[in-house]
């Protein structure tokens, strides 16, 4: 028998399993056989398979496949990368039965979705996780409607594929009106083991870092300010031993950077018609990247935020973090193609799909934009101060300074484990009332006495408001590029605040790390180590984060909304993740209307196991 | 082969290294709170830091200075060793079994013990280091060490990165050891003992793999000096070095 006979006697299937990522890309959705010969025109307008109804078979297993040209086996569900995506309707109770074919546990965690504790996926939390050859039955009353998402809460396998798209139709009218609707998931892809990366992380923090500053930098600095002003300039990330070029743990050393499971060399496709209005669904399901996205020539009215309508606000570009999801509607009014273009924040890669009318058009891909470099403000020293050295920062080395312990002495506060709760029961007397809701926290910063020690390298002393901030690397795109880019206080709720208490107390939590050990925990404590914030059932909680540390973490609470006070007490935005930026200070409200173990955390992978709490309402 | 001469993996040495080890450990586990948690695995790493061929007047050297761990963030067993070897012989080989337990975000306390396998008469001592980053980002690695018959010594070294580029890495070091007292048998004088500058510059073809080229002198002083004299060998020298650089 020759070659060729040969050939046609294989079985489609396995020949669709080796296809490089320079042909057809990942692991393909639900194709028939004849997907994987098919031209890359009429390839390019794969979408992902869309489940619906009521019931669902999900199966999580081992999938070969290949984005950068050598083979990996992925963890999924339902032998795609992204997972299929799940549509369903508010007011159904839907029933999921997730069996589990791999050789370790696993789970699948719903999210931004309000169910019950043990429907919520959380191995240790909400169940014992999923075992291998066993299967689960989630089942819960759907009382929302938006863009959201699942993926594994179990070890690492959200890394290597476990995830995908929740679209939950409203049952009342869409206040939304479009004509046509895509889910736009964005994930990154290594061909290197998780637990292989963290062990990398441990050993040598900044390994997948290659843009650090080099003589170069320096010998342009001196040319420019000379010696003197180059040293003071320096003389604070020398004493801190920090890079302001440490902005993203994993690269695109390592990514390659996925728009629903397909490479910026393959481009993921969406048509539409001229005049139509497309509603573009951005998730971030990545592991650790924060994506800026922009979509060149069209603008992007955002209607919805972490599955929430919110007051349509117009942009040019946003920053999505790892978890939150914003809906988006595109209007393009002619026949063209666009990009719609998604950069990692340190700018290490990207990824890219294309809006067009024809299958076979595709638009230029803008280059990426400048690499950020961390500031003063990023470091938590307030807005630019001069070079005083050391002067309003603490770095690794120095105790609790006079400052601290000025503030302890005049606030009656109690402190559970570390975490500073100011209370506004009536018998506290003399306390500085609360913040009013929709407006934030007034208390001033404190620092656990348990945020010194090895395993904390920096605290932010003069932290500032995240909300009117881009983000680092975004800041000046509106003066130098004319681009509108998305704030925090930009978003209010479409609908009212469904709960106009005032907070009754306070709970501060800060975010702590020393990147160089790449260790990360909550008030200097780890998970492991840490007790429960324990809260009442039915109590108007605000929490208010610091970030110690200079990365942007999105940090998760499950179960229950948190609503981001962005200035207006009567709007007040719904969000399920919130990205705290470098050296700032965030806070939002939570009613704790959900019984139960939650999980609340730092969504960006590597740093869930430290920067963890379990939120226990009873 | 004569005893002077017999390979140091031989004979009781084996077993004292051992004894070394498992105390240390001891030591370790009694420091550990808990056992590996998800965010703080048990993890191994070894470091070659110099593997290289010096050139000399004679027979050229191999220097090998590498160091291994196995443990959490906090704690750790560390494991450092020295070999010089030269005209098939160990002209020098030193080995040191620490617990290193972090006490600040950028410092590690070290305590365990070092033998000295060659020159011999080989020699023991207590260890007590502190090992980190110091501000301006210099790799610092300094040690007390308390021996046998009221010996002590002194060590530091320190070491800078310059890059060029991402990969290309100028690596400016130096060690500098005290001794209290003379050994006459092993050659080392009291005081200010000898010192080693080196220049290396490595490539990173990964972060893993680094061959490089660069510069070493050494200089001895003091009574170390007239030892080496009475011995026939140099008191300083500068030599061109080239070797790898790997970790894992």
């Amino acid at each position: 028998m020759n070659e060729k006979k040969l050939h046609k006697f294989q079985s489609p299937l396995s020949r669709r399993r080796f296809v490089t990522g320079a042909l057809a890309g990942g692991a393909l959705y639900g194709l028939s056989p004849l997907g994987a010969m098919a031209s890359p025109s009429v390839r390019k307008g794969l979408q992902p398979q869309v489940l619906r109804g009521k019931r669902f078979d999900l199966d999580i297993g081992f999938q070969p496949v290949n984005f950068t040209g050598r083979e990996r086996i992925a963890t999924v569900v339902n032998g795609s990368v992204p997972a299929p995506v799940l549509r369903w309707r508010e007011g159904e109770r839907v029933t999921l039965r997730v069996t589990n074919h791999l050789a370790h546990d696993s789970s699948i965690h719903w999210h931004g979705i309000i169910l019950p504790t043990n429907m919520d996926g959380v191995p240790g939390l909400s169940f014992d996780g999923i075992k291998p050859g066993e299967t689960y039955e989630y089942q819960f009353d759907v009382n929302q409607s938006g863009t959201y998402w699942y993926h594994s809460h179990s070890g690492f396998q959200e890394q290597t594929g476990m995830y995908g798209a929740i679209v939950i139709d409203p049952k009342e009218p869409d206040p939304v009106s479009y004509d046509r609707d895509y889910v736009v998931v964005l994930s990154d892809w290594s061909d290197e083991a998780p637990e292989d990366i963290y062990a990398k992380l441990k050993k040598l923090s900044h390994y997948y870092n290659f843009r650090e500053r080099t003589a170069t930098d320096l010998w342009q600095d001196i040319r420019e300010k000379g010696v003197a002003q180059t040293w003071n300039e320096r003389a604070m990330w020398n004493q801190m031993r920090m890079s302001e070029r440490d902005i993203s743990d994993v690269t695109g050393y390592t990514y390659t950077f996925l728009m629903n499971g397909m490479t910026p060399e393959d481009g993921w496709l969406g048509l539409f018609k001229r005049g139509e209005k497309v509603r573009l669904r951005f998730i971030n399901s990545a592991a650790m990247t924060i994506f800026d996205v922009r979509i060149p020539g069209l603008k992007m009215t955002v209607v919805a935020a972490d599955g929430q309508n919110i007051d349509p606000v117009t942009v040019d570009e946003f920053r999505i973090g790892v978890a939150e999801t914003y809906d988006v509607i595109v209007e393009p009014s002619d026949d063209s193609a666009y990009t719609i273009f998604a950069q990692s924040i340190d700018r290490s890669g990207y990824t890219r799909g294309t809006l067009a009318p024809d299958a076979s058009w595709t638009a230029e891909v803008p280059a990426m934009d400048y690499a950020p470099i961390l500031g003063h403000r990023d470091m938590g020293m307030g807005v630019d101060h001069s070079m005083h050295g050391m002067s309003g920062m603490s770095g690794g080395t120095q105790g609790m300074s006079q400052h601290d312990m000025g503030q302890m002495s005049g606030m009656d506060h109690s402190q559970h484990g570390g975490m500073q709760v100011v209370d506004q029961s009536p018998h506290q007397g003399h306390m500085k009332p609360l913040g009013k809701a929709g407006f934030g926290s007034t208390n001033e910063i404190m620092h656990a006495p348990t945020e010194f020690g090895p395993q904390v390298d920096m605290r932010a002393d003069s932290p500032q408001s995240g909300l009117n901030d881009p983000g680092i690397g975004l800041r000046d795109h509106e003066r130098a590029y004319g681009r509108r880019v998305l704030t925090y206080c930009d978003i209010c709720n479409y609908n009212p605040t469904a709960d106009p208490r005032e907070p009754s107390r306070e709970i501060e939590l800060h975010l702590t790390g020393n990147m160089s050990r790449y260790m990360w925990s909550m008030n200097g404590i780890k998970f492991a180590d840490a007790d429960p914030i324990e809260l009442k059932f039915g109590e108007r909680v605000r929490i208010s984060l610091v970030n110690d540390t200079m990365m942007t973490h999105p940090i998760h609470l499950h179960g229950m909304w948190s609503e981001l006070e962005t200035g207006d007490p009567r709007y007040i935005a719904r969000k399920h993740t919130i990205l705290v930026q470098p050296g700032s200070k965030i806070s939002y409200l939570v009613t704790a209307d959900a019984y139960g173990r939650w999980a609340y955390h730092c969504h960006l992978l590597y740093h869930m196991p430290g920067m963890f709490r379990e939120v226990r309402v009873s | 082969m004569t005893g002077a001469e017999q390979p140091f993996w031989l004979g009781n040495t084996r077993k004292y290294v051992l004894l070394h080890c498992l105390s240390v450990l001891a030591l370790a586990g009694i420091g550990q709170a808990h056992g590996a948690s998800k965010d703080d695995p048990v993890l191994t790493m070894a470091k070659l830091d110099q593997f290289e061929v010096r050139d000399a007047d004679g027979s050229d050297p191999l220097i090998m200075e590498g160091q291994a761990w196995i443990g959490q963030d906090l704690n750790k067993l560390w494991l450092k060793a020295e070999l010089e070897y030269a005209d098939s012989e160990t002209e020098e080989a030193e080995l040191q079994a620490l617990y290193s337990k972090a006490i600040a975000p950028f410092w590690d306390v070290q305590m365990g013990l070092r033998k000295d396998f060659q020159p011999t008469p080989s020699r023991s001592w207590a260890v007590l280091g502190v090992q980190g980053l110091a501000p301006y980002l210099f790799e610092v690695d300094t040690a007390l060490f308390v021996g046998e018959s009221g010996r002590t010594a002194l060590r530091l070294e320190a070491e800078y990165e310059i890059l060029f580029t991402q990969r290309l890495i100028l690596s400016p070091e130096i060690e500098v050891n005290f001794y209290g007292q003379n050994d006459e048998a092993t050659g080392t004088g009291s005081g200010l003992s000898d010192a080693e500058v080196g220049l290396r510059l490595r490539y990173e073809i990964r972060r893993e793999i680094a061959p490089y080229i660069g510069v070493n002198w050494f200089k001895k002083f003091g009574n170390t000096a007239d030892f080496s004299r009475s011995e026939g060998a140099k008191v300083s020298d500068t030599q061109i070095v080239l070797g790898v650089r790997a970790w894992f």
